[in-house]
């Protein structure tokens, strides 16, 4: 446990939760990335700038935040090319099948109590869970 | 759009990508490390959670006594509450490639704009895989009922 930065972490949250619902006041819309992120690859997308702008933004401020904070990036673990492929072909597969991603379903959807949005996230977590399970502590893989 | 519509979705973007950078969550280490519950488990993504949902929570209670939204008719919230096959097999595909990375699709974004290759890697990855689902899996035989169900509900996850 002594990797446990709590502080940090809910200090942080507040701030995604802030972001969300500074989307929410002045655009009425969920601050769903993969949503917003999958909407920019359909031609039927009305609301191009606002999904452009705010994810601009967070580009943005990984960009800058580097540059400020490089440790903030710095991970003392990360996964090896093949498995980061399979990776992000499972994450844009899955978040558009299952209509949302950590902060579409587990941030924005939680905090409106949707059963949609609870059911995912349990799942997601649990999958996630037992994916490091398996690669750590029966494969004995990577670190 | 008005400028100042695009200036507020602007900082939206910022504050939660800041949110992300202050967390701890651009580094996919602290994921994998909630997600290593039998192993050396670090709660920090759980607390993430918590205070994300707690500010919203209030947050989405009282933006929702508004008529509208500041720069918009109507507000754009999903409205679907049918816990379908799509929902919790699509939810799964994404915890696998979640566990497996350490990254998903915000962190992921931030990283890649602070030049990290493992996240550009992750993005190019995951961008492809959002167009096998839109082009080969959701344009599949019986598909096109089941988007355009899928799609109401898809607004804005």
């Amino acid at each position: 446990m002594h990797d446990f930065t709590p502080t940090a972490a809910l200090i942080g949250g507040g701030l995604i939760g802030a972001a969300a619902s500074l989307v929410l006041l002045t655009h009425g819309k969920v601050a769903g990335v993969s949503g917003l992120y999958g909407g920019l690859l359909r031609r039927d997308t009305t609301d191009l700038a606002f999904r452009i702008w705010f994810l601009s933004g967070m580009v943005l401020t990984g960009f800058v935040g580097s540059a400020i904070f490089p440790s903030a990036f710095a991970s003392s673990w990360n996964a090896n090319m093949p498995a980061l492929v399979v990776a992000g072909l499972l994450v844009g597969v899955g978040t558009q099948i299952g209509t949302g991603c950590t902060s579409g379903h587990g941030v924005c959807g939680v905090s409106r109590l949707s059963l949609r949005s609870l059911v995912a996230t349990l799942t997601f977590v649990l999958a996630g869970m037992f994916t490091v399970f398996v690669v750590r502590h029966v494969l004995g893989g990577s670190q | 759009m008005s400028a100042k519509a695009n200036l507020a979705a602007f900082a939206g973007g910022v504050m939660f990508a800041a949110g992300l950078i202050v967390s701890g969550m651009t580094k996919p280490s602290k994921v994998v490390g909630f997600l290593d519950v039998f192993g050396r488990w670090d709660p920090s993504l759980g607390l993430v959670m918590v205070g994300a949902i707690g500010v919203h929570f209030v947050a989405y209670r009282l933006v929702r006594r508004r008529s509208a939204p500041i720069f918009g008719k109507t507000f754009h919230i999903p409205s679907r509450t049918d816990i379908d096959t799509r929902l919790w097999t699509g939810a799964a595909i994404f915890g696998v490639g979640w566990g497996l990375a350490g990254y998903c699709p915000g962190p992921a974004l931030v990283a890649s704009g602070a030049g990290i290759s493992s996240a550009l890697i992750f993005v190019a990855a995951m961008t492809i895989g959002m167009m096998i689902e839109r082009h080969v899996i959701g344009a599949s035989a019986s598909g096109i009922a089941r988007r355009s169900i899928a799609d109401r509900g898809r607004r804005n996850p």
